[in-house]
């Protein structure tokens, strides 16, 4: 989105358009702001493993010295929900797990995005029975899916690159893209954030950590 | 007392060198002495015995089955120390009985029987608990259980224990039990989201202090002394 000449003579003085409250005229400004966040969201997006089966080898292997998921500004696995940005669902997800993986993307503050890698994870897959959750987008919002069963490293790293290309094409001054639905507090599925919050203090990350320390 | 423990080279113990056995019949061979020994022991008890590719299997009375296997495990000639497995077998011929199956083995003569009791067609699916003779039996009995809705009497804590503890749908492994279900996918997923995945593993229940005589030494100690650990 560029600005032409009439743009700029209607603002008068050049300083007028460094500013933050965005005006219908002043989004040029804006957009390099979201290039510069979006280059960095997009460069440095630490995943939330969530490996359940034997795409969990390939997410293994992608994030090992040959494939170097590192190049890719992943070398940081957050073990903590708090502390991660994309959940990389590798492997079916049983209908038993189904309360936890959903309770871990509540946990995820944003920005936050997730992969379904492979057959399982995106589908089900060959497991169209009465245990497995037919595909994790019933539960989760999923931004990408990775095929294959499972899936190569390289299936994987594509997989990441689409992300990053959406990331970079997202837009901060956009309201609603980081709005989550929650369920309605009057329904069964409801959990209150205090109380996502309380059962997450066991899980010991380094927020809380530290809050608990003497 | 158990005698202390000794390592025992093959060809060189008292007991016989463990070989693979060869050329087992499908059907059919000799008969472990075992089978011979509960016959002898229990009169009537057994109402018949198979013997398939070199394995004996007793099908026994199951108002008995747990004197049959208390006895396995405490006579000194039998010495049934280790249970393997506890499940069951539905037939696809639905006339035909469920079977509740026992694998038991005894480490120190080297031997292996399969316990079987036949519940007749609309008997109510009840067999006795092991769990005071083998530990182990928790959980076995729990999916076995879980699985095919076999109640073991005697059981302390007899619930599900892969799927939740909340599954209306019945036990999977029976014949009739759907591949998918009963219900449909949104319907089990709703259910399974409303689970509570914290319900039986709450921080009370796993509380340091609760388990404080179950600690090592060192532990209790450091603890005794005031020091804290991870919340």
């Amino acid at each position: 989105m560029g600005l032409s000449d009439a743009d700029l003579a209607g603002h008068g003085a050049a300083t007028e358009l460094v500013r933050f409250d965005a005006r219908p005229g002043e989004a040029w400004v804006t957009t390099k702001l979201d290039f510069l966040v979006n280059w960095g969201r997009a460069n440095s997006l630490w995943p939330m493993p969530f490996g359940t089966a034997c795409c969990a080898i390939e997410m293994m292997a992608s994030f090992a010295s040959k494939y170097d998921l590192a190049r890719f500004g992943m070398e940081r696995m957050a073990f903590s929900p708090r502390q991660s940005d994309v959940l990389i669902c590798a492997g079916r997800v049983p209908y038993k797990l189904a309360p936890i993986i959903r309770r871990i993307w509540q946990q995820m503050t944003q920005p936050k995005w997730s992969i379904s890698m492979g057959a399982c994870a995106s589908t089900g897959g060959m497991f169209d029975n009465y245990a497995v959750v037919q595909g994790i987008d019933t539960i989760i919002p999923v931004d990408v899916y990775v095929p294959g069963c499972p899936p190569r490293p390289e299936g994987l790293i594509y997989g990441i690159m689409m992300l990053q290309k959406k990331i970079m094409n997202e837009r901060n001054a956009q309201q609603g893209i980081r709005d989550e639905m929650s369920p309605d507090p009057t329904s069964k599925l409801y959990i209150p954030a205090s109380r996502i919050d309380e059962l997450s203090e066991p899980f010991g990350n380094s927020v809380h950590q530290t809050r608990s320390a003497p | 007392m158990s005698p202390s423990f000794t390592i025992v080279h093959p060809g060189t113990g008292s007991n016989a060198t463990p070989v693979t056995p060869k050329n087992v019949p499908v059907s059919g061979g000799p008969v472990s002495p075992t089978a011979e020994a509960v016959g002898a022991q229990f009169p009537g008890v057994i109402s018949r015995t198979v013997v398939s590719r070199g394995e004996t299997t007793i099908i026994v009375d199951g108002a008995r089955v747990h004197d049959v296997i208390l006895w396995l495990h405490d006579d000194a000639q039998q010495s049934y120390d280790y249970l393997s497995d506890v499940t069951a077998v539905e037939h696809r011929d639905l006339s035909l009985p469920l079977e509740v199956v026992w694998h038991l083995r005894s480490l120190r003569y080297r031997r292996f029987i399969r316990v079987k009791v036949l519940i007749a067609k609309g008997a109510p699916l009840e067999v006795p608990s092991v769990m005071d003779i083998y530990k182990g039996a928790d959980w076995l009995e729990r999916e076995c259980y879980d699985m095919f809705g076999v109640k073991f009497a005697g059981h302390p804590d007899l619930r599900r224990i892969l799927m939740w503890e909340q599954y209306k749908e019945g036990f999977p492994l029976r014949k009739d039990f759907p591949l998918r279900g009963r219900f449909s996918r949104s319907e089990q997923l709703k259910n399974a989201l409303a689970a509570n995945p914290e319900a039986r593993y709450s921080m009370e229940e796993l509380s340091i202090a609760d388990a404080f005589e179950e600690l090592p030494l060192d532990m209790r100690r450091r603890l005794s002394e005031g020091e804290k650990v991870g919340e």
